[in-house]
């Protein structure tokens, strides 16, 4: 993806900015270098909850009055929280950009964090746990997580524990806003139908003055090499088991995370960008579980991270089904992909995949900026600009070094979701009317 | 032109209608170097009997586990190969495609579409495993506190004898009993050219396209397609009725409440539309929002959706709260409904609402999906091609009093189906 520039204002912003002029759009993303991973006990979930907080709006833009602004105009604007960032976007029509622009500057440092406005939003976060809470991979995901991480911050859940989310204080929260959100902690990142160089006077305008802030101490602790798989059980109400495989592997900067990527394309089929994936049912582990009936789905999951993260594979078990049995076929292909290399063929395949999904992931100006921004957090914005190319790279001794490497049994954690039966199967007759 | 955007429109949509029947309709977008495909045929479970129920969605999903000429694997492979993708499935009124490539594969692509409606072979053991998948998965939702709501809004709100009452994919009862020669015939009777569309959007030439298309499809005939049967007469509730489906071991309830909706071919639809943002879409999910999320904290989401396509689907209010608070939200909503019947909606709300509807197209016709679910629909409700063209007009003419009309003509909040799931009381 050509045609980006990379600048930097005086008090540390980062801005990256790429014209593109099909579609009459800009989308704006401004990203801040805080996310779960560098959450203390105590304080899990801060920077998901920091993150609501910031659309109750500012003096000059109250939250009502925000959120109409941007609708009226036709513009869609949200943010995330993830394990390494949280960030912010507008996407609107291009003569509309500035508010975008406005509003972010403004609510890098002037959000309010009323104790009224914490204090409704503290339910609104625990609902929103509890709706993930309703689902069984949530708890197993959890629970793996939080096996295969003792020490480092990945181990606990983006949204928090609840423990923390009950006793979290407004100045917590406050405090935790003012030490990371500056210019010199965040990455802005325009696309869209502009010109590079008014793009960059408006944006040096309205954030050049902004203040730099002390570097944030990161509270970051690498995580010792784990030696020995560690299995993890999750009983609950349920009909459908599951089972959930995670591997350590390291850090998306790596260059074997692009080998893990195209390994993990041959085994449980190619990961989108975050845009239109493919299905999956030429992938070994698709014809060695699903074929099999073993299970109705697998599905394999990696991450880019700034810290090793895991390579997780997730199945759910058919009914009459066992742990063991999926578990033994699907160990049964971990160890033919350590011991044997993949074919000339499944690496050709892989690789136009990847240029496939990456096109389709590139169309959007949203998703360009939130692929350069997300990039930049973690390496530098030619990561992905480099994606396709360092796939390209991979050769299928490649592949079976990175599996000998890190798919060994004393480098995962093994998770079982176990149904407890209850009314579990209950159709409609058993449904109350209560008129 | 508006807002510097080129509306697809008669101007520059190739519409063209093959000796069988097929509609297709092709945009060329040369920004992107994907293309996507999308269609329907005229075979949704509207076509099933009760004891039937989820015949049409079974037959979609089978159609890609085998054709006369190519196998399961063959199949996937062609695509997977080459990095594409194509899904077929069956709703109420349709069986619907969608697929994407990059441009250069577009031949592949129609010609795997070609073969899996025209050509399935149902084939006993992959069609076996499907249906264990499948079942797998209709457990799975069985503790899904969203979709039991959701059914059990359903089922309450329209009777047994109207094709609404039915999930489209069938239950654990019915599907076992289907039988691959079900499917054959199924597929026999009602898939064919009548009625079916095929849209075309990506960095493709409008002239190949179509080309492609009548290679693979023009010869296609069933003379035996059965006509559109009419949706039985419906009476909206006359009461409020109330269902609770109890779920152990949940920490949250899901909410489902309203009533019968405009279909898209109704006077007021797009009153309707946009009195519902206001109602519950708009900026953070519109005054139930505010009220239910923003002021109370009671939810992580609330929001309301009109459904209306060729019939009147629900216009329904959602919500996840935490199981203490189940009423508390529901007179919330029950306020904001009356709220809406009974004053009209501000000036201010009705030109916020307006200009939302008016400037959002750049944002949805932004990607090839974009524009193909835009194209499908203004064909698929018949609204005819020029209907983005006219979309800003038709919005900027309705007033307070259109909205207030459209709102007193469906909601009664004396009168709703609510649906709660969640963990026993």
């Amino acid at each position: 993806m050509a045609g980006v520039t990379r600048h930097q204002l005086s008090n540390g912003l980062t801005v990256l900015l790429k014209e593109q002029h099909n579609a009459p759009l800009i989308s704006w993303w401004v990203m801040y270098r805080i996310g779960s991973r560098n959450e203390r006990t105590g304080q899990t979930g801060i920077s998901h909850w920091v993150e609501h907080m910031m659309f109750k709006g500012t003096e000059q833009f109250p939250g009502s009055v925000l959120d109409k602004l941007i609708s009226r105009e036709g513009g869609s604007w949200n943010a995330m929280t993830s394990m390494d960032y949280t960030v912010y976007y507008e996407t609107m029509p291009a003569d509309q950009i500035d508010l975008g622009l406005r509003l972010e500057a403004d609510r890098m440092v002037n959000a309010r964090f009323t104790e009224a406005e914490v204090e409704s939003e503290r339910t609104v976060i625990i609902s929103e746990r509890q709706g993930a809470e309703n689902s069984p991979l949530f708890w197993l995901s959890e629970e793996v997580r939080a096996a295969a991480f003792r020490v480092h911050g990945y181990h606990h859940e983006i949204i928090g524990d609840m423990a923390d989310l009950e006793t979290m204080t407004r100045d917590d929260l406050y405090n935790h806003y003012r030490r990371h959100y500056m210019p010199n902690n965040a990455i802005a990142v325009a696309v869209g139908d502009f010109q590079t160089e008014a793009m960059l006077k408006r944006i040096e305008e309205l954030y050049g003055s902004i203040p730099a802030g002390d570097a944030p101490k990161l509270f970051a602790r690498p995580e010792p090499e784990q030696a020995g798989e560690r299995r993890v059980i999750v009983e609950r109400p349920h009909s459908t088991a599951f089972l959930e495989i995670a591997y350590h592997v390291p850090a998306s900067s790596h260059d074997d995370w692009f080998k893990l990527a195209i390994l993990n394309s041959v085994l449980t089929g190619p990961s989108g960008m975050g845009g239109g994936s493919i299905d999956n049912k030429t992938s070994r582990l698709y014809k060695a579980l699903v074929e099999t009936e073993l299970t109705a789905d697998v599905d394999g999951g990696l991450m880019a991270s700034i810290d090793p993260y895991l390579y997780d594979l997730v199945a759910t078990i058919r009914p009459g089904r066992t742990h063991e049995e999926v578990e033994a076929a699907l160990d049964e292909q971990i160890n033919l992909v350590r011991n044997e290399n993949i074919s000339q063929q499944e690496l050709d395949k892989a690789k136009k995949q990847a240029r496939a999904l990456f096109a389709y992931s590139t169309e959007r100006v949203s998703s360009q900026a939130y692929w350069l921004a997300f990039a930049e957090n973690f390496d530098r914005y030619t990561w992905f600009e480099n994606y396709v190319s360092r796939l390209e790279a991979v050769t299928v001794e490649d592949v079976r070094e990175v599996a000998q490497r890190y798919l060994r049994p004393q480098n995962r954690t093994v998770g079982w979701f176990v149904p407890l039966a209850g009314d579990g199967d209950e159709d409609m007759d058993d449904m109350e009317d209560e008129e | 032109m508006s807002n510097g955007i080129s509306l697809p429109g008669p101007h520059n949509i190739t519409r063209v209608e093959l000796e069988n029947g097929i509609v297709v309709l092709v945009y060329e977008n040369d920004a992107a170097q994907s293309v996507v495909i999308g269609g329907s045929l005229a075979a949704g479970s509207l076509y099933e009997t009760p004891a039937q129920s989820g015949l049409a969605a079974l037959t979609a999903s089978a159609l890609m586990r085998g054709t006369h000429s190519r196998d399961f694997n063959a199949i996937h492979t062609a695509l997977e190969d080459i990095g594409a993708d194509l899904d077929v499935g069956a709703g109420v009124h349709q069986t619907s495609f969608s697929g994407k490539a990059l441009a250069e594969d577009l031949p592949t692509l129609i010609e795997l579409l070609a073969d899996v409606l025209r050509h399935p072979a149902f084939p006993q053991a992959p069609v076996e495993r499907l249906r264990g998948e499948i079942l797998t998965g209709l457990q799975y939702r069985q503790q899904d506190t969203r979709y039991r709501a959701n059914r059990a809004f359903q089922e309450a709100l329209y009777p047994d004898s109207h094709p609404y009452h039915y999930s489209s994919r069938g239950t654990l009862d019915t599907l076992p009993l289907l039988t691959t020669a079900d499917l054959a015939q199924f597929h026999t009777r009602h898939y064919g050219p009548r009625g079916m569309v095929i849209t075309i959007v990506g960095a493709v030439q409008a002239a190949d396209a179509v080309s492609i298309v009548r290679q693979h499809l023009s010869d296609w005939r069933n003379p035996d397609q059965p006509p559109v049967p009419a949706l039985p007469a419906l009476r909206p509730p006359q009461e409020t009725r109330r269902v609770s489906v109890p779920i152990p071991g949940k920490t949250q309830s899901d909410i489902v409440m309203g009533t019968i909706g405009p279909a898209r071919k109704a006077e007021d639809y797009r009153a309707a539309a946009l009195v519902n943002s206001v109602l519950g879409q708009f900026g953070m999910m519109g005054r139930i929002g505010d009220e239910v999320r923003e002021k109370q904290g009671l939810a992580y989401y609330a929001y309301s959706g009109i459904e209306g396509g060729h019939g009147p689907g629900p216009w329904s209010v959602n919500a996840g709260v935490n199981p203490a608070n189940v009423d508390k939200a529901v007179n919330s909503i029950l306020h904001e409904i009356e709220r809406i019947i009974t004053e009209p909606v501000s000036a201010e709300d009705l030109s916020d609402n307006q200009s939302y509807f008016t400037g959002h197209l750049p944002l949805q016709l932004e990607s090839n999906e974009g524009l193909a679910a835009s194209i499908m629909h203004m064909e698929t409700y018949q609204l005819g091609l020029d209907n983005l063209l006219l979309f800003r007009n038709r919005i900027m003419a309705l007033t307070q009093e259109d909205l207030l009309a459209a709102a007193r003509n469906y909601l009664n909040p004396q009168a709703l189906i609510i649906a709660v799931a969640g963990p026993e009381a």
